[in-house]
């Protein structure tokens, strides 16, 4: 099944991937089918999200591990350990 | 009860920590006790000068964390009013970055608050700052001790 999903991308991810979002059909069911999907594009992506890097993810602006299950029309985001305060 | 204000906002303006908290108090009677933080930009991190700072944010996401985490204070603690406010955009040293405020009876509940708040806010709200530096402009780095401090409440956070 496909789902119509937002990406966005904050702070240090951003800069990498040279840019703040992008609207995205993808397969993937879970967070983690979807960071291997972008992985696979190689490159930037492949660098940026690379499997031992500090990555954090949020689905629809909750903070998400990798085994949450996407929805259709859902945001996802990726970013590095936040650091407010 | 106190006037209903926003419990949290992200503004690029500097902040008045003693209007903020007249307006946390409004006119309830009940509190004894005010605790609050401020964070401010400090000229050094990582062994390294820091000339100036930018603050990126999760704009939505930012507001929703940190409303869940004035609940939780809600349940955990007898406190009767908490508000964060944060700044994002350019800041220069020695700015005021950002503050939270808790009332309560009692000075116990607000302090104890006002330290959960802080613990929460560093490893689960959605900011990011950008240090510029002479070596050049750098992300700052998670630290550990900072999901540490939020493990003693009994939260574990894998942050850094």
């Amino acid at each position: 099944m496909t789902r119509k999903i937002q990406l966005r991308y904050f702070a240090s991810v951003r800069e990498a991937l040279g840019t703040g979002g992008e609207p995205l059909s993808t397969g993937a069911d879970t967070l983690a089918q979807l960071r291997d999907e972008l992985i696979a594009r190689g490159g930037a992506y492949a660098q940026a999200l690379a499997r031992g890097r500090a990555v954090r993810m949020a689905l629809d602006q909750e903070m998400s591990g990798e085994d949450a299950v996407l929805r259709e029309g859902c945001e996802v985001a990726f970013f590095p350990p936040v650091t407010g305060g | 009860m106190p006037e209903a204000i926003p419990r949290v906002v992200i503004q690029t303006q500097n902040f008045d920590l003693q209007a903020e908290i007249a307006a946390l108090r409004g006119q309830d009677a009940r509190v004894g006790a005010v605790c609050s933080f401020i964070g401010t930009v400090r000229d050094r991190n990582d062994g390294s000068v820091v000339e100036a700072m930018e603050l990126e944010h999760y704009p939505g996401m930012t507001e929703k964390a940190i409303e869940a985490m004035i609940d939780e204070a809600h349940r955990r603690f007898d406190i009767l009013g908490a508000r964060v406010i944060h700044r994002v955009g350019p800041l220069a040293v020695a700015d005021q970055i950002m503050m939270v405020a808790v009332t309560s009876t009692h000075r116990g509940e607000s302090f104890q608050a006002c330290e959960f708040l802080m613990d929460y806010l560093k490893t689960q709200a959605p900011f990011w700052k950008k240090e510029r530096t002479p070596e050049g402009a750098r992300w700052v780095d998670a630290r550990v001790a900072d999901d540490a401090a939020l493990a003693r409440w009994g939260i574990a956070a894998s942050n850094a």
